[in-house]
């Protein structure tokens, strides 16, 4: 099993201001059931101030423990200074998480965002870039590691994947949501390889075969399904049905899961978009 | 409890002391190589064919030249399935057929012939996780080389007619060959290979109260296969690599205790396992059945708890020195949670809640009695974390 810090143990065997607040000033949730993991926060606001912070949270142990170190950490806060917590202060606060449940740092960072944001509502201002940030930056959240890193693991030591690229800078490997991101950067910084040419009809007739015998196979498993709509050039137009069409994830199964897998298996180029966006 | 409550035993068993006597001697004096020439080396050379006729009683086959030892049951398994691939596979159009529920050591080695262009049918279960058998027979074709179904399943437990399978597999296609991965078998339910259809079966010593590092394969007579570790000519030359004695000799003392426990197993085990499974499930209302085969092992059963995540309880059951297992991903080190329970269609409320317990000839009722109260217990107090109050409340939580 994980080893986790005496930090997080005792964040999960005792986690601090579990339950909800009633009349709460600012609501703030991440994360999904069918995803295996999911965090209400709640917090009272008065004069810019966060008096009171509580959590619930239906996750793994590191989960709970940083939902429970996030509600410390906000209380006595002003939102300014509640909005630049990052997930990597969240984490170290906690002595660090193992590398693999990072992820569960980044749910605490965006249920807080998500607080914020039915808060302030217009107000809100996206997180200030940070000055080192903005020549490289931050692809993969978990680790904090920028694209100027990845470009140089893809340029210099010759990562052709998304795995090649996790083994040489570790990005990806916790959540794994950031692999689009990476598998475009691979695209962009890497020699393009020569793919079949096919004519549009069979360009079209192969995405059908794949989205129905590979894709939609995979997504019934977790009781969703797909549908090709249209094919337009290299856009594949798709609906998400089932429970798909409702997961707060459908936007990254749409691009981690099936454009990757059309990507790889008919043409680089291709961008999956929902047929409502 | 001071005591440790061990209810993992689908991960792996504690050595039996019998066992454990009977393997020292070959750490210790008998250390001879059993391929030497000297006396010493024939203790060595003897222990290992009185071991292989003690795994051979288990498997029930006259023959105990069918048994080869191994390392472990990865061994077996990727033995049989590459073996016979190597064996059979022609030039095109090679096909295999297996199940969406087996064990990752036979599932990626499926996976990785498909990759070499190997064409593979993966058969799924209904929500009990049962197989219907006439659909798996449809997909036989004449290009079919191998089938391989689980005798029973780690997760849940469910026991596959692997028997029934084999002999009407061979009814379709005669020269299809059956592996069967008998690891969560062995010492749990009587195994009849004698006159069976099956080709290969592999089992872990580490699975029934031996220690880890050895396993075995059963090969029915006149089968070929293209050896994995090339060498000496240990083993008839279907396994090279200086033979583990003391191990192999654990093993054949496991397999005669496992023989010796089996109706133990068949009504002690499985009357305590009834009494953890009833209690759970009749004081908690989040607490759903995932074990719904209706052939079972007797000592496993899987229980989801619906709004709960599994890592958490194992580390509050861990507090309190019960040890279980979980199939929630973020126990796997994944980011999917288990194959075997998604395959069933177990609902995602309580697919990530989903714990395993696993008994042996060792769990008592005192322990038994003590889980149930710790598991109840612990869910009530999770439950106060979760964010779904409203569903927990309307389960009477």
């Amino acid at each position: 099993m994980w080893e986790y810090s005496d930090k997080v143990k005792d964040h999960f065997k005792n986690p601090r201001n579990v339950g909800s607040i009633e009349n709460a000033d600012a609501v703030g949730e991440a994360g999904a059931l069918s995803c295996g993991d999911k965090l209400k926060l709640y917090l009272k606001i008065e004069n810019g101030i966060i008096k009171d912070a509580k959590f619930q949270t239906f996750g793994c142990g590191s989960a709970v423990a940083a939902s429970s170190v996030l509600t410390q950490m906000l209380i006595g806060k002003t939102l300014e200074e509640a909005r630049k917590i990052t997930n990597k202060q969240i984490a170290d606060e906690l002595d660090g998480l193992p590398p693999e449940k990072m992820h569960c740092s980044v749910m605490g960072r965006e249920a807080l965002e998500d607080a914020l944001k039915n808060y302030l509502k217009d107000d809100y201002k996206e997180f200030e870039v940070e000055e080192n940030e903005k020549s490289s930056p931050i692809v993969c959240h978990c680790f904090g590691i920028g694209e100027k890193e990845i470009i140089e693991a893809i340029k210099n030591n010759g990562a052709k994947t998304f795995d090649d690229v996790s083994k040489i800078t570790s990005a990806g490997l916790a959540c794994g949501r950031c692999r689009a991101d990476i598998e475009s950067l691979i695209k962009q910084y890497s020699k393009p390889s020569e793919k079949e040419k096919l004519n549009p009809v069979q360009k079209i007739l192969k995405i059908n075969n794949i989205i129905e015998t590979i894709i939609a196979p995979e997504l019934q498993k977790d009781f969703g399904d797909i549908e090709l709509i249209n094919v337009e050039g290299n856009n594949v137009v798709v609906k998400l049905k089932g429970h798909c069409s409702t997961c707060q994830n459908a936007k990254l199964t749409l691009k981690n899961f099936v454009e990757t897998k059309l990507k790889e298996l008919v043409d680089e180029e291709i961008n999956v978009v929902d047929e409502n966006e | 409890m001071n005591k440790e409550i061990y209810l993992d035993n689908n991960a792996t068993t504690k050595i039996d002391d019998e066992v454990l006597s009977a393997m020292l001697p070959y750490l210790k004096e008998n250390y001879a190589n059993p391929s030497s020439m000297y006396d010493s080396a024939k203790i060595s050379a003897r222990a290992i064919e009185k071991a292989r006729k003690q795994v051979a009683n288990l498997f029930n086959v006259e023959n105990e030249k069918t048994i080869l030892f191994t390392s472990c049951a990865t061994e077996s398994a990727n033995t049989a399935i590459k073996g016979v691939v190597e064996q059979f596979a022609t030039n095109e159009n090679n096909h295999i057929i297996t199940t969406q529920v087996e064990h990752p050591c036979v599932l990626s080695v499926y996976q990785n012939l498909e990759k070499k262009g190997i064409n593979a049918t993966y058969l799924g279960v209904n929500e009990n996780g049962e197989l219907n058998i006439d659909n798996l027979l449809s997909k036989i074709t004449p290009n079919t080389i191998l089938l391989s179904v689980m005798h029973a399943n780690n997760e849940t437990g469910a026991i596959y007619p692997v028997y029934e399978i084999a002999k009407e597999a061979k009814k379709i296609n005669k020269n299809i060959k059956i592996f069967v991965d008998g690891v969560q078998a062995a010492g749990k339910i009587p195994i009849e290979l004698e006159g069976s259809e099956i080709d290969f079966y592999s089992v872990s010593g580490h699975k029934f109260h031996a220690p880890k590092g050895v396993g075995a394969l059963y090969v029915k007579k006149g089968n070929l296969f293209e050896p994995m570790l090339l060498g000496g000519h240990q083993e008839n030359s279907l396994r090279a690599g200086t033979q583990n004695t003391p191990y192999i000799v654990a093993l054949g003392k496991a397999s005669e205790l496992a023989l010796k426990y089996m109706d133990y197993e068949q009504s002690e085990v499985k009357r305590l396992r009834d009494k953890l499974e009833e209690g759970i499930l009749s004081s908690l209302g989040n607490a759903k059945l995932n074990s719904k085969s209706t052939l079972r092992v007797p000592n496993t059963t899987n229980i989801g708890f619906e709004y709960i995540e599994g890592e958490l309880i194992l580390l509050y059951l861990n507090d309190l020195k019960i040890y279980a297992s979980s199939g929630s991903a973020c126990t796997s080190g994944s980011l999917d949670p288990s194959h075997v329970l998604r395959a069933q269609k177990v609902p995602f409320t309580s697919l990530h809640g989903s714990i395993r317990f696993s008994l042996s000839r060792y769990t008592t009722e005192e322990e038994i009695d003590y889980a149930i109260k710790s598991v109840v217990e612990v869910i009530k107090k999770l439950a106060k974390i979760s964010p779904f109050q409203r569903e927990l409340k309307e389960l009477g939580l």
